[in-house]
């Protein structure tokens, strides 16, 4: 086990370098020139100029790429080309928002995917397997923004139940930090229930024609006790699989969401920077995301061991 | 647990809270700090109003730093640091002396040295500093409170300059700052305006903290326009950076913000519909449209064919599909903007109404040979973003073949910088707004420099109208110089150098329960601003 982990983790350094290149490329070869905005509208072509060289921009392509690695070997992300602040300083800043979004959002999907799921496998073909797959129809095609304004007009501007929008940290107290998570929340987790509902309902039902429920079944077992402990245990795997696949789009996908509600997070990092065209920015935070990637499918591949001990590594 | 158990804890708790309850009730309570909070525009990116012209970056400058000379409503310069000034009779020397009690936020006091170091650098980078130190041959500080500026030749513009409201403003900065290299952005943010920068609470993309200045010195007059006493009455202001804009109008409605500065016009009725919003125009003198022509390339670099756009464009399309209600645009001649002491309407009129026939003949008598006119639309700006179909239509009518190429802004300001030809990843023409206070002369307005290369993009080229220019900015008698700003104006539309497509105002929006005071200007300011609700 211990060497398969270290395998992996090895073998993201390549994953890395390669995603690190596409992206130093990818960036200085599409059109945009930082320089051009960051001197601003009523900027000369001289003072575009002038901010050019600054940055280091008409530097040879390699010259660059030589610069950057270098930094990045030594853990130096560099600066950001707006906020003369440190690239590190301003992921760190807005990883917080951005887990507890991620997390909230996650907890409500287990919570509500998985028994629709197992209980729409369990009653399959009857109306509330119907009503489960109407739902999850309906939790694809709902654009997230379009649900997000519709869930501030009724709970916040209408019925002022809760704010419109913004972050607190938890350091701030507890209620103003679920308060202002609670729609952000929701609004994310409905394509996720959606997505996880139908996977593990597929899944369970799939399992459910197995000859041990029939044994169960045969034995006497209550229901629940053949639903939690046979079927959605044997089903976990590919439930598992979607789980974290859930959980790596989410990571990269929160951009939406954080806009509609105002929540200072990555993914807004993300979208300011490449509309900033900030390259360090966009390379650092690209970067983050595919190891966070890697370790992410590093944790699922490691979780199907614990589900089922026929999996060795 | 019983019942009974479960009451007795609840009591003893209750029993434990009332001597915190009585110590609460018997303190005295702390005076509440008041906060204002606002969205703005944009979310504060570049701190340096110096090395970048972005408007953000200008109000943030408004902030925390003072200027020598600052314009009031009037259109007037008027002294704000400087207490008196004098000027020789040759119109050679200029002395300033500052007013006493100035401050830096760091408690040093602001010297002679410090506002000529800060001139020095802001005439680095700025037009209209270059263009005011091109005249000077020394600055020098006389004594602490006081320097001269001796110019080569007399220039009429000195105090203008020294009074730009716009980006570059000429905001003052201690020495050591200001002696940073121009060509990089200042590390420290101290300067000697009724805020301070709180720079170890500023949240990019998050927040951005402006605390009262205990020790400002405002002057004694009324606040007017960017003059006159800045007195902050709030302890702090706080900006919320809220890039989307249902969820920024949403959260003025909801009272969880007190001030929205620049509210889209599409979502302009909802504010209206609410009875705690107040719409204000605090820049009556508005923006203007541009729609710019690249000189170096066909079609535009025949001047007949220039002038066959400017005589197919008109303003009130522009302004109907952007803006859309007539109380928040006007259909202006003037090139330097209507109700400002520049304001003409000779050769401005060519643009009040369409006339598509003078456009197919003059395009014929040019030799038009159909060459398409590429013309960038930038599609994520909202008050931009229906320019460019508006303008394709209107050309197509005057007999051009246009290629419109769709792109988001930032693109467009980077592509809008080459020179290459369209083909090549150059561009025809595009369009932009200018904030009014930009644009009052022609000057401080980039569009009218025809110094070829150096230019502003699209690069004209017109050995008169530089001429003209330069009379102007040396002419000192201010008759003399509206004459020759209308000269300008006339020679502007007779070259082509732009064509302004029409005037528009952008109307904050303000909780009538949360906040009053907001003054006109040509940028928000916050000092004046008062909350209501602590």
């Amino acid at each position: 086990m211990t060497a398969f982990i270290a395998r992996r983790l090895l073998a993201t350094i390549p994953v890395l370098v390669l995603v690190a290149l596409f992206v130093f490329l990818m960036l200085r070869l599409t059109p945009g020139d930082p320089a051009a905005i960051i001197a601003g509208d009523n900027a000369s072509p001289a003072q575009i100029e002038d901010i050019r060289e600054r940055l280091g921009l008409n530097d040879p392509l390699p010259t660059q790429l030589v610069i950057w690695s270098g930094r990045l070997l030594q853990g130096d992300f560099g600066e950001s080309f707006f906020f003369k602040k440190q690239v590190s300083e301003l992921i760190l800043q807005r990883v917080e928002p951005t887990l507890a979004l991620a997390v909230s959002t996650m907890i409500i999907t287990l919570l509500v995917a998985i028994p629709l799921g197992v209980i729409a496998a369990w009653r399959q073909g009857g109306w509330i397997d119907r009503v489960v797959m109407g739902f999850s129809v309906a939790g694809f095609s709902i654009p997230v923004f379009v649900l997000g304004y519709l869930l501030i007009y009724i709970f916040a501007v209408e019925l002022k139940w809760l704010p419109v929008q913004g972050y607190r940290s938890i350091t701030a107290g507890l209620w103003p930090f679920l308060q202002r998570l609670i729609l952000p929340s929701l609004t994310l987790s409905v394509i996720y229930i959606a997505l996880i509902a139908r996977i593990t309902r597929a899944s369970v039902i799939d399992v459910l024609g197995e000859d041990y429920i029939r044994t169960a079944k045969a034995k006497g077992l209550p229901n629940r006790t053949i639903l939690i402990r046979h079927a959605l245990r044997n089903a976990a795997v590919p439930i598992v699989t979607i789980v974290g696949i859930g959980v790596a789009l989410l990571i990269g996908g929160v951009v939406v969401t954080e806009s509609v509600y105002n929540i200072p997070g990555l993914g807004r990092l993300t979208v300011d920077a490449v509309l900033g065209r900030d390259f360090p920015t966009i390379q650092a935070v690209i970067l983050v995301f595919s190891f966070l990637y890697v370790l992410i499918n590093l944790l699922i591949d490691l979780s199907y061991t614990l589900l089922d001990p026929r999996i060795r590594y | 647990m019983t019942w009974g158990r479960s009451i007795a804890r609840s009591l003893l708790a209750a029993a434990a809270a009332v001597p915190m309850i009585a110590g609460l009730a018997a303190a005295t309570p702390a005076a509440a700090e008041t906060t204002l909070r606002v969205v703005m525009h944009s979310d504060l990116k570049i701190v340096d109003p110096i090395w970048t012209t972005a408007y953000i970056t200008r109000n943030h400058g408004y902030m925390i730093y003072d200027t020598l000379f600052a314009m009031n409503e009037k259109l007037e310069v008027t002294p704000q640091m400087v207490d008196t000034w004098k000027v020789s009779d040759d119109k050679l020397t200029y002395t300033f002396t500052l007013r006493d009690g100035l401050m830096w936020h760091d408690g040093q006091p602001v010297t002679a040295e410090d506002c000529i170091a800060s001139i020095k650098r802001w005439a680095a980078k700025d037009s209209m500093g270059q263009k005011l130190l091109s005249f000077v041959s020394e600055m020098k500080a006389v004594d602490a409170k006081t320097f001269s500026m001796q110019l080569k030749s007399p220039y009429g513009l000195v105090l203008l300059s020294l009074a730009k409201p716009s980006s570059n403003v000429p905001f003052m900065m201690p020495k050591r700052i200001a002696e940073t290299s121009p060509n990089d952005q200042i590390s420290e943010y101290v300067g000697s305006g009724p805020f301070v920068f709180e720079k170890d609470q500023w949240k990019p993309g998050d927040k951005t903290v402006y605390t009262k200045f205990k020790e400002y010195k405002p002057r004694s007059e009324a606040p007017s326009w960017a003059a006159g006493g800045k007195i902050a009455k709030v302890d702090r202001v706080e900006w919320i950076a809220m890039p989307d804009h249902q969820t920024a109008v949403n959260a003025l409605v909801a009272g969880e913000i007190d001030i929205l500065e620049a509210p889209p016009h599409d979502l302009l009725p909802i504010l209206a519909g609410s009875d705690d919003v107040l719409l204000h125009n605090n820049n009556p003198l508005g923006n203007q449209y541009m729609f710019r022509m690249n000189w170096l390339h066909p079609p535009f670099n025949n001047q007949k064919v220039r002038q066959a756009a400017i005589a197919a464009l008109s303003q009130e399309p522009f302004l109907q599909a952007v803006i859309g209600n007539p109380e928040y645009y006007k259909v202006c001649p003037a090139m330097f903007v209507c109700d400002t002491p520049f304001a003409f309407s000779e050769g401005g009129d060519k643009l009040v109404k369409s006339d598509f026939e003078k456009s197919k003949a003059l395009l014929k008598e040019a030799g038009y040979d159909g060459t398409p006119v590429t013309l960038m639309h930038s599609t994520d700006l909202q008050v931009l973003t229906n320019l460019a179909p508006v303008a394709a239509d209107l050309l197509r009518k005057g007999g051009f073949t246009v290629d419109m190429q769709s792109m988001d802004w930032q693109t467009l300001v980077s592509r809008r910088a080459k020179k290459e030809k369209p083909a090549e990843g150059g561009w025809n023409a595009f369009l932009t707004s200018w904030v009014a206070a930009d644009i009052l002369n022609p000057i401080s307005a980039a569009g009218y420099n025809t110094d070829c290369q150096k230019s502003w993009f699209g690069w004209p080229c017109d050995e008169e109208m530089e001429k003209l220019r330069e009379a102007f900015a040396t002419e000192t008698d201010a008759a003399k110089q509206k004459d020759l700003a209308k000269q300008v104006q006339i020679r502007a539309m007779e070259i082509g150098t732009h064509a302004h497509v029409g005037q528009w105002y952008q109307p904050t929006a303000i909780r009538k329960d949360k906040a009053e005071g907001m003054l006109n200007g040509p940028a928000p300011f916050f000092w004046n601003v008062s909350k209501k609700d602590g």
